[in-house]
């Protein structure tokens, strides 16, 4: 088998087949990340002896022919996804010995048919970040060229699956988390509609943007993993009632902000072209769409993110979890806690969240974010009666170097440009490989990414397969 | 813009040090000047419905009462018996 372009509809067929065993597939992996991820480090931790017994019960249940889809296929898992047992530390020294008390539901879905899990994947802290640099444990490097960063926050999941140290990954997306590695690591990365998928157990960053999704080498496998862990789920009251797929649109109409993509630099621009000229080929018209309301995505993000983030880490506080460090008194237990076990990006965002949050503030900026918040909705909403999909690319850069962007916070948030506006919206989209540009005489790949109207997934696949 | 760092920090339960204040200084007031461009939209002011509705669930007990004790318990970081044990809220000391 060969690790570096296997998918996991092969590896199914080779599994059924016997043409080799779950615990071969897996012991190929644990070889690979053993020879590989020191120098990646993809993962913060590699569980390589329960591996091989889920993979020796992966291959009872082929024996029986009871097989489902993913029975035996070895994945990652990004560090905010709870497993039972397990420790879960969403990349911070606040959770560094943190063992989950029950499973995600994504999780439980994965091991009723008998998924194979490698290990834990590196990622910014509280999947805060666009680099994976904000990592408490050390960065991951791209596996195109090791000076340059993964992209983040799932860089860990992109780089172990670009690097053939997974067959496929679960990430979870708030700005363009899944996305934006998916793009630099040059795989498929898919953030579905908002409640599509169920966030029981994954650590909460922002609760109104984040969604776990998928990260694989093709976009049929993105979809497979998907189709395994959707559905509604009674323990997060903002899962989606199970309803029909839409159907795979058949307008065959696209749609490109022109406006908004007006200052997209050459290079990235001509890739840009390039693929919408291959879906030309393919049978697709190509229009314009208005999306005015874009241009405050990136301000109304960084207003309502670090909101949601400082609330939903006020639970670490040293007393029921996490990192506690003794003082004389509760309250000091709770601020000399939290600032050993918060990284600096994290302490930034707590206090951006504040801040906004805060009496006499609280108006301008939190609530003026949200109702502009419904402004950039109804963009997407009135595109959407004419469009079946919407195109840009996924970033407005390719991967850049370890270090280049840590002064600034503001110059990383902008990278972020072309992926939060899915987020807020609650719009599904789909990063998948769309040509390369060339750094240092390397080729570093670029993103382009799909986006769906709410529900249209399957939508975003075809029009993957096509690109 | 300036915004008193100290008071939010309180607000945040978070301990700062000196030199990462003068650089959170610097930093924040940049980060609320980046996201005043939204300033200028033309919102309406009262926002509309959303697009998700609130679930609620009978105000009863959903499980067996201690299932999950020993599980929650084990997490924290001090315990005396079946509590969670913390420090004194007032300190004499101040």
């Amino acid at each position: 088998m060969d690790l570096s372009t296997l998918t996991i509809t092969e590896a199914r067929r080779a599994l059924d087949a016997k043409e080799y065993s779950a615990l071969d597939l897996t012991n190929a992996y644990l070889d690979a990340i053993e020879k590989k991820d020191g120098e990646i480090h993809a993962y913060l931790e590699v569980w390589a002896d329960s591996a091989r017994e889920e993979a020796r019960a992966a291959d009872a249940i082929i024996a029986r022919a009871e097989s489902q889809p993913l029975t035996g296929i070895p994945i990652a898992v990004k560090d905010n996804i709870l497993i039972e047992g397990r420790i879960t530390s969403a990349a911070s020294k606040m959770l560094e010995n943190y063992k989950a008390s029950y499973d995600a539901t994504v999780i439980s879905k994965l091991k009723a048919q008998g998924v194979v899990f490698l290990g834990r994947t590196n990622m910014d802290e509280f999947a805060l970040g666009s680099s994976t640099e904000n990592s408490a444990y050390g960065p991951t490097k791209n596996p195109h060229d090791t000076s340059r960063v993964p992209g983040g926050t799932s860089g860990g999941s992109a780089a172990a699956v670009a690097a053939g140290m997974a067959l496929a990954a679960l990430g979870s997306d708030t700005g363009g988390s899944i996305r934006q590695p998916a793009a630099f690591c040059g795989i498929a990365g898919m953030k579905p509609t908002y409640g599509a998928v169920s966030r029981s157990g994954l650590i909460a960053a922002a609760s109104s943007l984040d969604q776990i999704g998928t990260l694989g080498k093709s976009v049929g496998d993105a979809k497979i993993l998907f189709d395994a862990i959707r559905g509604h789920d009674p323990m997060d009251s903002t899962s989606l009632p199970d309803t029909k797929d839409l159907p795979v649109a058949e307008r065959k109409v696209i749609g490109v902000p022109r406006e908004f993509l007006k200052d997209l630099s050459p290079e990235i621009h001509t890739q840009f072209e390039n693929t919408l000229e291959t879906l030309k080929n393919a049978g697709y018209s190509i229009v314009d769409v208005a999306l005015p309301s874009l241009r405050y995505a990136l301000a109304v993000y960084y207003i309502i993110n670090p909101a949601e983030v400082s609330t939903n880490l006020a639970r670490l506080d040293g007393i029921r979890y996490g990192l506690s460090v003794s003082a004389d008194d509760i309250g000091e237990v709770y601020s000399k806690s939290r600032a050993a076990g918060f990284g600096k990006e994290t302490r930034r965002r707590i206090l951006v969240g504040t801040f906004v949050l805060s009496s006499g503030y609280a108006d301008a900026y939190y609530r003026k974010a949200r109702s502009v918040r419904e402004l950039i909705r109804a963009d997407f909403a009135k595109a959407f009666e004419t469009v079946d999909a919407i195109v840009m690319p996924t970033t407005p850069s390719p991967a850049f170097k370890l270090g280049e962007k840590n002064s600034d916070p503001v110059a990383l948030y902008l990278e972020d440009i072309f992926t939060v506006p899915v987020n807020l919206a609650g719009v599904p989209a789909i990063s998948v490989p769309g040509g390369t540009v060339e750094r240092d005489g390397k080729k570093l790949p670029v993103g382009f990414q799909i986006i769906g109207a709410w529900g249209g997934e399957q939508t975003l696949f075809a029009i993957g397969k096509d690109v | 813009m300036t915004v008193d760092i100290a008071a939010l920090a309180k607000l945040a339960r978070l301990e700062i040090q000196t030199d990462e204040m003068v650089q959170l200084e610097k930093e924040i007031p940049a980060i609320l000047h980046f996201v005043e461009t939204m300033q200028s939209a033309n919102a309406p002011e009262e926002e509309k419905s959303p697009a998700h509705r609130n679930i609620m669930r009978k105000d009863e007990n959903p499980i067996e009462s201690g299932k999950h004790t020993k599980a929650l318990l084990d997490a924290a970081p001090a315990r005396e018996g079946d509590r969670i044990a913390v420090k004194q809220v007032i300190s004499r000391k101040k």
